[in-house]
């Protein structure tokens, strides 16, 4: 059944729709910083030392990496869906919508862990027992810091994406949305999406270097 | 059976085609060109999600400016923190 709840400092629906977006573009403009700082040190290192970090790149899983981008960008299309569905008035569709974009989510996780523990295995985690068969694997074990850092970071927000998408996924599959109000459906399609926008960059900068060495 | 909007299964046709291509190019043997073609692909791929996904393009202007805002300092952090290891040798005592 479709509840729509008005709180008292808004006009309308609309206007508390459109502060919520608003809301989310804010508080992603703070993430896109947040994870730039990253991202510019990655930069500045690759320019520093371009074959050291190709060299240690091209140590990653590439076949897992691609199967878990073309799991996340799967994953953006369906939110699309389900928030178009949403928009439409068609809840439940959105709700189980949700649902199959949630566990995308988790595997895309499943498969990150068995990356992760491949590359435990394979003594990539920095630190005293790190080894890498590079000629410069210093330059390689601060490249898998960067890695376990950046990959870490979007994770836990992907687990988070996970969870609220589970949270309105149901609220959604019980009716609880409708035309005029669909706004938490939309807030985390936004947030969904640009955790998938991060994995773009981030599959770009880890996996790809050093692939025709 | 419910079918999707076709616009956006274009968009999802295109972001697995993009990400094929890049893939394909990382074994190409790009040399020096290879992280500004997979940078531009991903770009590209990235303004298909906000554009087609997000659906930027039907929000009211101060979304826009939320949304540039953060893409706008991202380009100031980039570029000061560029600039200063790209003209760090330039100033090395002779």
């Amino acid at each position: 059944m479709s509840v729509p709840v008005l709180e008292k400092q808004f006009v309308d629906l609309a206007h508390q729709s459109e502060t919520a977006e608003l809301g989310i573009w804010g508080f992603i403009a703070t993430e896109v910083l947040f994870l730039g700082g990253l991202f510019a040190a990655y930069s500045v290192y690759r320019y520093l030392h371009p074959a050291g970090v190709a060299a240690a790149a091209a140590h990653t899983k590439i076949v897992i990496g691609s199967v878990n981008t073309a799991i996340l960008l799967t994953s953006s299309f369906i939110m699309s869906w389900a928030s178009l569905a949403a928009s439409g008035g068609e809840s439940r569709l959105a709700g189980r919508l949700m649902w199959i974009a949630a566990a995308l989510g988790l595997t895309f996780i499943g498969l990150k862990g068995i990356e992760y523990a491949q590359e435990i295995g394979e003594n990539l985690w920095p630190g005293a027992g790190f080894s890498l068969d590079t000629a410069e694997p210093k330059v390689g074990e601060v490249f898998y810091f960067l890695y376990w850092v950046m990959t870490g970071i979007h994770a836990a927000h992907l687990l988070v994406g996970v969870a609220a998408l589970a949270i309105i996924g149901r609220r959604a599959n019980s009716g609880a949305y409708s035309r005029a109000y669909h706004s938490p459906v939309r807030v985390v399609s936004l947030y969904w999406h640009f955790v998938d926008v991060v994995w773009i960059f981030l599959f770009v900068l880890i996996y790809l270097p050093g692939r025709s060495l | 059976m419910p079918r999707p909007p076709r616009h956006i299964v274009f968009a999802w046709l295109g972001l697995l085609a993009l990400l094929a291509g890049n893939i394909g190019l990382a074994f190409a043997g790009l040399g020096s060109a290879a992280p500004l073609v997979h940078i531009a692909a991903s770009v590209a791929m990235a303004a298909i999600v906000l554009v087609v996904f997000m659906e930027l393009e039907r929000g009211v202007s101060l979304l826009w400016v939320f949304a540039g805002a953060g893409f706008f300092w991202l380009a100031v952090l980039f570029v000061l923190t560029g600039i200063d290891y790209w003209t760090r040798y330039s100033f090395a005592p002779s």
